[in-house]
C-alpha cells in the first residue's frame, strides 16, 4: 500500500508547480486537492514551495543605488535627463 | 507585481525616432528589474552594473531593429539574459557543460526535505543570514532555471512574457520553472530547518 501511495506523490508532483500558480485545470486540481488532504508529505511540499516562491518575490521590492543609476545615465550620454530617484 | 509599474504607454515610435527623454523614460522604468536580474544571475554588484550598462547600450543600439512585437521590459529582459549568461559564460566555461546535461535531463527528482518549516517566525526569514542563504540557493541553480526563476517568480512576469524574453515554448519555460522551484526548496528547507530545530530546542 505504501508503495501504491508513494507512487502516486511522484505522479502528481508534476502538477504542483502549475497547482501554485492557479494554472492547474480543474479536474487536476480536485484530483491533488484530493490527495493532499490525506498526504502530509506533499501537503508539506505544496506549502514550502509556496513559501520559497513567496520569500523570493519580496526581493523585487529592491532598487538600484543612486550612485549606480547616475553612472548609468552618465554612460548612455543621458546625464541632462537624469531625475532625482522616484 | 513590479511588472506592472512599467506603463504601457513608453512609445516605441518616440524611441525608434530616437526621442533621448523616451529612452531615458524606459531606462528609469526598467533599470530595477534589469539591475536585480543582473544581482541574481551574478550574485555581484558590480558584475549587476556591467549588465545593467550592457544592456541599455546594446539596447540603444539596437532600437532600430526593435519590431515591438513585444513589450519594451521584455525585450530589455532579453537582451539582459543574454548579458548575464555571456558574462557567466566568459568567467566560467567549464561549468557550462556539467550545468547544461541536468538542465536538460528527464524526470523530477522525488522531494527529499520533507520539514514543514512554514510556521518559522518571521524574523528567521528576515534575518541577513536568511537572505545569504537565498542568494546562496538561487546562485547554486544551473543560469538556464536561474534566469527563469528570476523573471517568473522575482519580478513576476507571466509564463507568456518569460517565454517571450527566452524565446521559448510556454511548456519549456514551465518545466525549467518547475526544476528551479523544486531544488531551491530543497534548499531553503536544509536551512530552515535547521532553524526549525533550533527554534525548537529553546
Amino acid at each position: 500500500m505504501k508503495h501504491q501511495h508513494k507512487q502516486e506523490c511522484q505522479e502528481l508532483l508534476g502538477s504542483i508547480s502549475d497547482y501554485v500558480d492557479g494554472a492547474l485545470q480543474e479536474d487536476l486540481c480536485r484530483e491533488l486537492e484530493r490527495h493532499l488532504a490525506g498526504c502530509e508529505d506533499c501537503r508539506v511540499v505544496v506549502d514550502t514551495l509556496k513559501k520559497t516562491i513567496e520569500l523570493y518575490h519580496r526581493e523585487a521590492a529592491q532598487d538600484v543605488p543612486a550612485d549606480v543609476r547616475q553612472r548609468l545615465f552618465k554612460r548612455l550620454d543621458l546625464d541632462d535627463l537624469l531625475h532625482p530617484a522616484r | 507585481m513590479m511588472v506592472e509599474n512599467i506603463p504601457v504607454e513608453i512609445s516605441i515610435k518616440a524611441l525608434k525616432a530616437g526621442d533621448r527623454a523616451e529612452f531615458a523614460r524606459l531606462v528609469d522604468l526598467a533599470s530595477a528589474p534589469i539591475y536585480r536580474l543582473g544581482l541574481k544571475m551574478l550574485g555581484h554588484p558590480q558584475d549587476a552594473e556591467d549588465v545593467l550598462q550592457n544592456t541599455f547600450l546594446k539596447a540603444f543600439q539596437s532600437l532600430p531593429n526593435f519590431e515591438g512585437r513585444s513589450t519594451p521590459l521584455t525585450w530589455l529582459y532579453r537582451i539582459a539574459v543574454n548579458e548575464a549568461l555571456m558574462l557567466i559564460r566568459r568567467r566560467r566555461p567549464q561549468v557550462e557543460i556539467a550545468e547544461e546535461s541536468q538542465d536538460e535531463s528527464d524526470g523530477l527528482p522525488a522531494p527529499v526535505q520533507l520539514t514543514d518549516w512554514c510556521c518559522l517566525p518571521e524574523s528567521d526569514f528576515l534575518s541577513a543570514e536568511a537572505r545569504q542563504a537565498l542568494d546562496a540557493a538561487i546562485l547554486a541553480l544551473p543560469e538556464k532555471l536561474r534566469a527563469t526563476f528570476v523573471l517568473r517568480d522575482i519580478e513576476g512576469l507571466s509564463i507568456h512574457d518569460t517565454s517571450d524574453a527566452f524565446g521559448l515554448s510556454k511548456t519549456a519555460v514551465k518545466t525549467r520553472l518547475f526544476r528551479a522551484r523544486f531544488r531551491l526548496r530543497e534548499q531553503l528547507s536544509t536551512y530552515f530547518g535547521d532553524r526549525l530545530e533550533e527554534e525548537r530546542a529553546k
